[in-house]
């Protein structure tokens, strides 16, 4: 048994090596497969990672920063209203090709146009092509931004807002705004198979579709005609492995170079070993407990300030996160400007807690219920443990919580439609932008029932500020109004801020030029294989 | 034969019409729909939310979107994933063969374990051996396999790193899918090592996948045999001094297979479970997996052609089954 | 009962099985007692602590701790309780409503028959997992949902026994003097059919036992059954999921209590069906 299958693995390296001397395959360890090729259509980073190798967008961000930079657009100018964008687009983009389309044009503003109005007009062909719901489109709210898209001539596209909106342009960074090429879609709009555009994609990236194994294996080739740097790399492999303990037996085995999220409690053997190493970048996260604040006990302000006092953020990081944390104290993450460092987090002391639940009338405690959500988040590793965690040290101020869980799905409904006294969940940013925390998750349009909010958390202070945050356009006054609402929210406590968790990636030694997104993306366009 | 066969084919259409009717509702009386469990943390608009809905068909009165169903069923549309959007069938397509292989393995090794143990604990009766292996196969028997699997990837893969840990292939092979079978596939593809790297693969989830039924037939084989080595043939084989080997092999076990046989059949359906756990720990793309994923995402299509097309082929089995039977005892025709 | 009594302990399997039985029930009933530590207490100072007999393992937690720092020793202990209870109530779902369904399928005939019977058909259609996380999924996870899913999985192999049995039973010549001597159905039923059906269906009982117990940590480990911290084996398993490569001890210990109350069960109700039924015996 153990000598077969020493040639086997014998047989294998050769196999490897063998390749490795013509052309340089690596492969990435992902942790689950994508919905179909095409981001303008879905909400999930692994299928957002799964084409990014593939697709390209007018602008990007710069690897590794919130910044954005060209991208199928060279240059661009921005009236002084703010309100019209002008996008020189790019002469040498080429199309890739597949079995059933040969393109005969390269990239022009023909498949810009066609890219967004396929996600805009009900009368564009394709706009109900695949189930066509453009979520990240609508979340971005762009049908309310946009007054108009025009092709001035084919390299240049002019996008006219009705209202100016300083995050326009690092939102068409976003992968929804992806750049599909119109030529393809007519192709196969006349063949009578519409959906193909989005399971066998065609794009002017770095690297073009090979081949998908369902649940298994992404295979991508180097594209020849990319505009860009070449890639180093000739074949990237994405191999799908749910299971973090594999994706890193495989990363141990050399079976693949890089692997998605690692289990906090492997990092240190992850950095003993000689093999690896292991890049680490702070997540654009926040994952907390909110307090249903529309609901009593949770109204009063001491009680949750108590909640805050009773819980042991430093036992949760030490036994979830393991070191795969930072503590929060802010609702943004640190690396996100504006973060204000000043605010001093609660100290865990359940006297106090205790003294000041008896303050608010509840000196022996109350029951409620504490939900955990059932599935891993980039901001909450094990969200069950954590309510167990929770539970336990609610226990000892009198707090009697029960854990609730619901299937994802339910449970977010639920939580949205106001049903829990506390419930366990997070946020991860879009476009690093501190709008995108701050509204979305303690604004007073989504503390409705039915809103995004699980705070349900309306203070007319802190709204007032934020709403004013957003309209202004110097970031120096932007910075200091947000610093304000943040003291704010301390004071108030409407949630207990758990962590931001850091994003860890294990990779082989000899793995060069990766660079971590803290959006969270992964990009394979620099990389190489000493 | 013909009568019994008619009787037991036109039992099956009602049945067929009830399976299609028990998934659908089963299915959306599950809590959520596809749209919210799509949603994520951003929340969604209440008009957007109607839209989307309207979009899908999901604000049809419950009836309506039967009627819908089946209407698409009868002309042989088994419908899109909501999620994918790719075709139903096609997605099946392309995931069936993996759980075949996985199965048909599982059998085969199943058999070809179980089969010569229990004949030997049957000729060697109240031996240690026998004792042994039936104290063994009750055990595999009771084997809470999806424990059983993650502690044989801890031993063989974790431990002592002799076999791959999931997956139906190393990810360096290139193998192109026109069966869908993996070690035929491979075969066919450039690299040596590909055929070797399938079955690396197919080992664990195959021993873990085949020990209940290994149990089940070594004891069914086991006491069969007995039954048949006690009947006057094998008595009068045996006085006529042919081999033991002889009267073993060729005579009492040709007799003694009817019934394994029919206990293997029904393995069958019971395969079908045991797939959902073995493929799940395994990270096999496989049926079982598929239909646990479209649960947790509402993927209604997908649920209802799933269910639909491995219900149709329990009731295929079954009626093989049957009919096998009705040829083997013809008093039950009636 | 002497003769069912002899033949039953000359099984040495179903002897060996009845033992292993009655330890597990003692354990569950005493709990409370036997358990060094209370099951949902977590020990922040040893997360993670491996057993005794390994290095860095202690005598305070001999079976070691999980990875918020409690007993498993006790966990599994209390845990023996859930699963006789879970395996104890299932059963006597299905047993209650199958008989009720079987014996009204084989009185009533006609429709009623087929309607029962179709009903059945479809149950036994669906991988019995798969159909049992639907059911999970509709009601919502919890463990007496997933008793729930998992007696309605089961319900078909009693309903089709009893109707089965009952249907020879009536086609005998004392069921037919009984009705003509003006016995009504539900006596007929209850107090005449029912009782000569027992025999396999007492068989069925002990094994479905079993099966329960087995289904319901399935049910578990996929994070439908018993929600944390409650002890269920299953769902200690599927909270094990993330340690089990640094600390085999997580996983290791609940599956094992899992197989061998399995085994228990099987063994035993092995040796019942051939004690109570040798026709059966094969």
């Amino acid at each position: 048994m153990f000598k077969k299958s020493l040639i086997g693995t014998l047989a294998m390296a050769a196999v490897l090596a063998g390749g490795a001397a013509q052309s340089k395959t690596l492969v990435y360890c992902a942790e689950g497969s994508p919905e179909n090729f095409n981001p303008m259509i879905n909400t999930t980073g692994t299928t957002f990672n799964a084409n990014r190798p593939i697709y390209n967008r007018l602008v990007e961000f710069k690897p590794g920063t919130t910044e954005v930079g060209p991208g199928l657009a060279e240059s661009w100018t921005v009236s002084p209203d703010g309100l019209t964008f002008v996008f020189k687009l790019r002469h040498n983009a080429k199309w890739q090709s597949n079995k059933s389309f040969k393109p005969t044009r390269g990239f022009n503003a023909d498949d810009v146009i066609f890219s967004f109005e396929r996600q805009w007009k009900d009368s564009n062909p394709y706009h109900k092509v695949s189930g066509g719901g453009y979520d990240y489109f609508n979340d971005m709210s762009m049908p309310d931004l946009l007054a108009s898209i025009d092709k001035v001539d084919d390299y240049t596209v002019r996008f006219v807002l009705k209202k100016p909106q300083a995050p326009f342009l690092a939102n068409l960074a976003m992968d929804f705004a992806t750049i599909q090429s119109a030529e393809y879609a007519d192709v196969l709009m006349k063949a009578g198979k519409p959906e193909q555009i989005d399971q066998e994609p065609i794009g002017t990236g770095p690297y073009e579709y090979v081949q998908y194994v369902r649940d298994a294996t992404i295979r991508y080739k180097a594209f020849p005609g990319y505009w860009g740097t070449k890639p180093k790399i000739d074949t990237l492999v994405y191999s799908i492995n749910k299971d973090p303990a594999v994706r890193l037996a495989k990363l141990r085995a050399n079976e693949c170079q890089i692997s998605f999220g690692p289990l906090p409690a492997d990092l240190p053997g992850i950095k003993a070993d000689k093999n690896l190493q292991l890049i680490s970048q702070a997540g654009l996260n926040i994952g907390y407990l909110a307090f249903n604040n529309t609901k009593a006990p949770f109204t009063d302000q001491k009680v949750r300030v108590a909640i805050n006092m009773a819980i042991d953020k430093k036992a949760i990081l030490d036994a979830v996160y393991q070191g795969a944390g930072t503590p929060a104290k802010n609702l943004i993450p640190p690396t996100l400007w504006s973060y204000n460092t000043k605010v001093e987090d609660f100290k865990y002391d359940p006297a106090a807690a205790k003294k000041l639940l008896a303050e608010a009338g509840f000196p022996d405690g109350f029951e409620t219920d504490l939900w955990a959500m059932p599935v891993q988040r980039p901001y909450n590793p094990d969200a069950r443990r954590i309510a167990e965690l929770m539970q336990s040290d609610l226990a000892k101020v009198g707090i009697k919580a029960k854990i609730v869980s619901y299937e994802w799905g339910e449970y977010r409904k639920r939580v949205q439609n106001s049903e829990h006294g506390m419930a366990l969940l997070g946020w991860t940013g879009d476009n690093g932008d501190p709008d995108n925390f701050f509204v979305p998750l303690a604004g007073c349009a989504a503390a409705r029932v039915g809103g995004g909010s699980a705070s349900k958390w309306c203070n007319k202070e802190f709204e007032g500020i934020v709403q004013k945050a957003a309209e202004v356009t110097n970031q120096a006054e932007r910075t200091k109004l947000y610093e304000q609402a943040q003291v704010i929210m301390h004071r108030e406590a409407p949630f207990y801020l758990i962590a931001h968790s850091v994003v860890f990636l294990p990779m082989r030694a000899n793995v060069t030029g990766f660079k971590l997104s803290p959006l969270g993306s992964f990009e394979f366009n620099n990389v190489d294989l000493k | 034969m013909l009568r019994f066969l008619l009787g037991r084919v036109t039992l099956i259409l009602p049945t067929f019409v009830c399976v299609t009717l028990a998934s659908f509702l089963l299915i959306h009386a599950v809590p959520g729909d596809p749209i919210e469990v799509r949603v994520g943390e951003h929340g969604i608009a209440p008009e957007r939310l109607a839209m989307l809905r309207h979009q899908f068909g999901l604000d049809q009165p419950l009836w309506k979107q039967f009627l819908d169903y089946e209407t698409q069923l009868a002309h042989g549309d088994l419908g899109n994933s909501v999620v994918t959007h790719a075709s139903v069938w096609d997605e099946f397509l392309t995931l069936f063969p993996a759980t075949v292989e996985l199965g048909v393995c599982a059998l085969i090794f199943a058999l070809v374990v179980g089969l010569p143990l229990g004949v030997i604990a049957a000729v060697r009766r109240g031996t240690a051996f026998d004792y042994g292996l039936m104290g063994v196969s009750v055990t595999g028997a009771s084997m809470p396999i999806f424990w059983w699997g993650l502690m044989v990837i801890l031993v063989f893969s974790v431990f002592l790193g002799w076999t791959p840990v999931s997956g139906r292939i190393g990810d360096a092979f290139f193998v192109e899918p026109w069966s869908g079978f993996m070690l035929i596939d491979s075969w066919y593809s450039d690299d040596e090592g590909a055929v070797w790297s399938a079955l690396t693969h197919l080992i664990l989830p195959t021993i873990v996948l085949g020990t209940v039924p290994l149990a089940t037939i070594a004891r069914m084989t086991r006491s069969s045999m007995l039954e048949v080595l006690g009947d006057d043939f094998i008595r009068t084989a045996r006085a006529k001094g042919l081999s033991p080997l002889r009267v073993v092999v060729v005579h009492a076990l040709r007799n003694a297979l009817i019934p394994v046989v029919t206990v293997v059949g029904l393995q069958v359906g019971g395969l079908m479970g045991g797939a959902i756990l073995t493929e799940t720990i395994f990270a096999w793309p496989g049926i079982g997996h598929w239909l646990v994923e479209a649960i947790q995402r509402r993927d209604y299509p997908v649920l209802q052609g799933g269910t639909l097309v491995i219900a149709v082929l329990v009731m295929a089995v079954n009626l093989g089954v049957d009919v096998t039977y009705g040829f083997l005892n013809p008093r039950i025709r009636k | 009962m002497r003769d069912f009594w002899r033949s039953f302990s000359q099984n040495r399997g179903a002897v060996l099985g009845l033992l292993l039985m009655v330890g597990l029930i003692i354990l569950a009933v005493t709990a409370d007692i036997a358990a060094p530590f209370s099951p949902i207490e977590q020990y922040r100072d040893a997360f993670l602590a491996p057993p005794v007999w390994m290095e860095g393992g202690s005598f305070r937690y001999v079976l070691g701790t999980d990875d918020v720092g409690r007993d498993i020793l006790s966990r599994l202990i209390f845990g023996a309780r859930l699963s006789l209870m879970i395996g104890f109530m299932v059963v006597a779902l299905a047993l209650s409503v199958g008989t009720t369904l079987g014996l009204a399928a084989a009185f009533a005939g006609g429709i009623v028959d087929i309607v029962i019977m179709r009903l059945m058909d479809v149950i036994l259609v669906f991988p019995s997992l798969l159909l049992a996380i639907v059911i999970v999924a509709i009601l919502g996870p919890g463990l007496f949902n997933a008793m729930l899913a998992v007696s309605v999985v089961i319900l078909p192999s009693y309903t089709r026994l009893v109707r089965a049995s009952a249907l020879s039973e009536l086609a005998r010549d004392y069921v037919k003097a009984t009705r003509s001597a003006g016995a009504g159905t539900l006596r007929l039923m209850f107090a005449v059919v029912l009782p000569n059906c027992l025999a396999p269906l007492i068989v069925q009982a002990s094994l479905g036992f079993s099966n329960a117990i087995l289904d319901a940590a399935a049910l578990g480990f996929l994070g439908l059954g018993a929600q944390p911290p409650t002890p269920e084996w299953g769902t200690m398993l599927a909270g094990a999921l993330q340690y089990y490569q640094r600390a085999w001890w997580v996983l290791a210990f609940p599956g094992l209590s899992i197989l061998i109350t399995v085994l228990a069960f099987n063994l035993f109700g092995d040796g019942l069906r051939d004690a109570l039924d040798p026709k059966l015996k094969r």
